[in-house]
C-alpha cells in the first residue's frame, strides 16, 4: 500500500499520514475517540456565532491552530438580518466540504490528479414544516442532491469511484443518511 | 498422543486430511456431526451452489459426471462431500464435537464428545459461518414480527403469510427474496454495501473467467487491503438452471422493493439509510471494474470467437426509496437477517484471538506454533473459502505444518517455521 506514493500526483494531501495514522489506531483503537466541538452563542433574533476551537483525539485534548467562528441567521424573506447563512445551508457546507476533501484524499492514494473540483449541493425543503404550518411536512431537507464537476487525469469510471468511495467514507454523509441519537441538555 | 488433530469433516477439513495422509502424516478428523455436516442443517432447501460443478476440484478428487456446466443441489453438494471422504478413506470420527482445545507442555490438548486428544499440531476447518452475525438493531425488532437469520431459514412455507424484511443484498439475500416474492410475499430488501454479478458474461460462466483469469487465484499477501478482502460482502450469485442473473433489477422486475441498509428501529418503524443510491453505484462501478479486467485478459488470451464486451444495465432505484416503514402498517411479519456470518471460537482456549473475534493468523499459519487454520475468505487466495480454493490452500498448510513437526520432533529445539510453498 505504500508503493503508490512514489509518483508525481500531489493533490496537497499526505496520504501515507493518513495511512501511518489508520496502521497506529488499528492497533490503538482507544486513540482513534475524538470529541468534535462548538460553542453557539446567541447574538441577537435568530443571529447566532459558533466557535469551533478546541477538540479531544488521540488520548488528550487537541486545538485547532486557530478559533473559527460561524455566523449563522436566516434571509430578510424571514425578517431577519441575514448575517450569515442559515444553519440548514451549513449543513450543505459541511457535506459539501467533507465529500470535497474525500474525494481529494482518496485520489491522492489512487494516484490521480485532480485539475478541478466542484460540487454544487442543494437540498429541498417544504418550510410549513419549520413554520408548524403542516405538521405531516418534515422540517428538515427532504432530500439532497450534490453535483460533481470534475477534470482529473483518470477515466470516467475512476472519476465516478472517487466519489462514490468518498461517500462511503465520509462522516456528513453518514450523519445525513443515518439516524443519530441527539441528547439536549440545558443547565 | 497422535500427530495432528483436523476439527471439521467439511471440504476443507477432508482436503486437509488427504494432504497429510499424502505426507503419511498420522491424523484424525474430528467431526461435531456428521460429513459435510453444515451443508446437511445449516442451508435452505432450494440452495445450491454458486460454483459449476466443474470447479468442485479437491486433492485426488472432483467432477466426472455429463454436466460440467451445472451446479449441484444441496443432496448432491452433500454426496459428493461423502464421496469424498470414502475415496480418502479420511480417518473421521464422527459425533465428536470438540468442547475445549488447550495448549499443554507445547502440545494441544483437544477435548471432544468421543474422548480426549494430545496432539503437536492442530488444524482447524470447523468452518467460517457457525453463527449469525446480526447486526445490534436486531434487539429492537419490534413484538410480533418473527427474526429469522437466514441460516435458520429452509423454505417459503415456514415464513408467516405476510410482507418480509430481507436485511442484505449478498447472496444468501438475494437468493431468499427472490424466492419470498416468487412464493408471493411482498419483499422488501434492505440494501447496504453489496457486490452484482452477472452469471455468465460473453458466453461463459463468470467463475470461468475469475478461474482463468487468475482472479480466484490472487493472493492473500499480494491484495491490496486484506481486512477489506476478508470481509468483502459474497457476490450476488446463484445456481440455477436457467444460469439466471440475480442482481436487484432482477429482483425489481419481480416486485421486490429496495431501502437502504437498516440502520435503526424506532418503536414499531424501520428506519433505513438515504445511502442506497452510492451504494448501488459502487456495486456497478465494481463489476464494470472487473469486467474491464476480464476483458483486458481475454484481449491478450487466444480465446477464438467470443461474443463482445458488454456492460450490465445500471441498477435501477427509485427517486425517492423510503427512509422509514412502519412494520406494522407495511405488514411485515418477518425479519430475514442475511446479514454475514461469523466463527465460533468459544471452544478454543489459546491466545490468538483478537479483540475482533478473529484468529490471529499469516495466511492459516496461526500465531501459536503447530496451530492451523483452513476455510475461510481470503485465507491464502481469493478462492480459499470456496470448495475449489481448499487443495491449494491444504497443500500449502501441509507442507507447512509437515516441516512444523519434524522440527517439534527434538525436545525443546525451537520450532522451524517457514512459509511454505511461498
Amino acid at each position: 500500500m505504500t508503493t503508490t506514493q512514489q509518483t508525481d500526483v500531489n493533490n496537497g494531501v499526505n496520504t501515507q499520514a493518513l495511512l501511518d495514522a489508520r496502521e497506529a489506531l488499528t492497533s490503538a483503537p482507544e486513540a482513534a475517540i475524538f470529541n468534535w466541538r462548538a460553542t453557539c452563542t446567541w447574538k441577537n433574533g435568530t443571529h447566532s456565532r459558533t466557535e469551533v476551537k478546541g477538540f479531544f483525539g488521540l488520548g488528550e485534548e487537541q486545538s485547532h491552530k486557530t478559533t473559527f467562528t460561524f455566523d449563522a441567521d436566516h434571509p430578510e424573506v424571514f425578517a431577519s438580518e441575514d448575517k450569515g447563512a442559515t444553519p440548514a445551508e451549513l449543513v450543505l457546507v459541511a457535506l459539501g466540504s467533507c465529500l470535497t476533501a474525500g474525494v481529494a484524499a482518496i485520489a491522492q492514494h489512487r494516484d490521480i490528479q485532480l485539475r478541478k473540483v466542484t460540487a454544487t449541493i442543494e437540498g429541498g425543503m417544504d418550510v410549513r414544516g419549520i413554520l408548524g404550518i403542516d405538521s405531516d411536512v418534515r422540517n428538515g431537507y427532504n432530500g439532497i442532491k450534490v453535483h460533481y464537476d470534475i477534470e482529473a487525469d483518470a477515466s470516467a469510471d475512476d472519476i465516478k469511484a472517487l466519489v462514490a468511495q468518498s461517500q462511503k467514507r465520509s462522516a456528513v454523509f453518514d450523519i445525513l443518511t443515518n439516524p443519530t441519537n441527539v441528547t439536549v441538555s440545558v443547565n | 498422543m497422535i500427530d495432528t488433530v483436523v476439527i471439521g469433516a467439511g471440504h476443507a477439513g477432508l482436503a486437509m486430511s488427504k494432504c497429510l495422509a499424502d505426507r503419511g502424516i498420522d491424523h484424525v478428523v474430528l467431526e461435531r456431526g456428521e460429513v459435510a455436516n453444515s451443508w446437511k442443517t445449516e442451508r435452505w432447501d432450494s440452495l445450491r451452489l454458486l460454483t459449476p460443478n466443474w470447479q468442485s476440484r479437491l486433492p485426488g478428487y472432483g467432477y466426472t459426471g455429463s454436466d460440467p456446466d451445472g451446479f449441484r443441489t444441496m443432496p448432491e453438494t452433500i454426496a459428493f462431500i461423502e464421496d469424498y471422504a470414502r475415496a480418502i478413506s479420511a480417518p473421521v470420527i464422527v459425533d465428536a464435537e470438540v468442547s475445549c482445545v488447550r495448549a499443554e507442555d507445547g502440545r494441544y490438548h483437544v477435548r471432544s464428545r468421543k474422548g480426549d486428544f494430545l496432539c503437536r499440531a492442530l488444524v482447524i476447518a470447523s468452518g467460517h459461518c457457525n453463527l449469525p452475525r446480526l447486526p445490534p438493531v436486531a434487539e429492537a425488532l419490534p413484538a410480533g414480527v418473527a427474526s429469522v437469520p437466514s441460516m435458520h431459514y429452509r423454505r417459503p412455507e415456514m415464513i408467516d403469510e405476510g410482507g418480509v424484511l430481507v436485511v442484505g443484498a449478498s447472496a444468501s439475500g438475494t437468493q431468499i427474496a427472490w424466492e419470498l416474492q416468487m412464493a408471493g410475499r411482498q419483499v422488501t430488501m434492505a440494501v447496504g454495501e453489496h457486490v452484482r454479478a452477472p452469471r455468465t458474461y460473453r458466453g461463459r460462466d463468470l467463475q470461468w473467467w475469475m478461474d482463468r483469469a487468475g482472479v480466484m487465484d490472487e493472493r492473500y499477501d499480494e491484495v491490496e487491503d486484506l481486512v477489506r478482502a476478508r470481509t468483502h460482502p459474497s457476490l450476488q450469485l446463484t445456481g440455477s438452471d436457467q444460469r439466471m442473473t440475480l442482481d436487484l433489477n432482477a429482483l425489481g422486475d419481480i416486485g421486490v422493493r429496495f431501502v437502504g441498509r437498516l440502520a435503526g428501529i424506532a418503536g414499531t418503524t424501520g428506519q433505513f439509510s438515504g445511502s442506497l443510491r452510492n451504494m448501488c453505484a459502487l456495486s456497478d462501478l465494481k463489476i464494470n471494474r472487473l469486467l474491464n479486467e476480464l476483458d483486458e485478459w481475454a484481449e491478450s488470451q487466444d480465446l477464438g470467437d467470443l461474443p463482445p464486451p458488454h456492460r450490465p444495465e445500471s441498477t435501477r432505484v427509485g427517486d425517492d426509496p423510503p427512509l422509514l416503514l412502519d412494520f406494522e402498517r407495511e405488514g411485515i411479519k418477518s425479519v430475514i437477517w442475511a446479514t454475514g456470518f461469523r466463527p465460533d471460537y468459544s471452544w478454543l482456549k489459546l491466545d490468538v484471538i483478537d479483540p475482533k473475534g478473529r484468529l490471529r493468523h499469516d495466511g492459516g499459519v496461526v500465531d501459536a506454533p503447530g496451530l492451523y487454520l483452513m476455510g475461510q475468505q481470503f485465507l491464502r487466495r481469493r478462492k480459499s473459502a470456496l470448495i475449489d480454493g481448499a487443495g491449494d490452500d491444504a497443500r500449502e498448510l501441509s507442507a507447512h505444518l509437515a516441516s512444523y513437526l519434524k522440527g517439534a520432533a527434538a525436545p525443546g529445539a525451537p520450532a522451524l517455521i517457514e512459509a511454505a510453498g511461498a
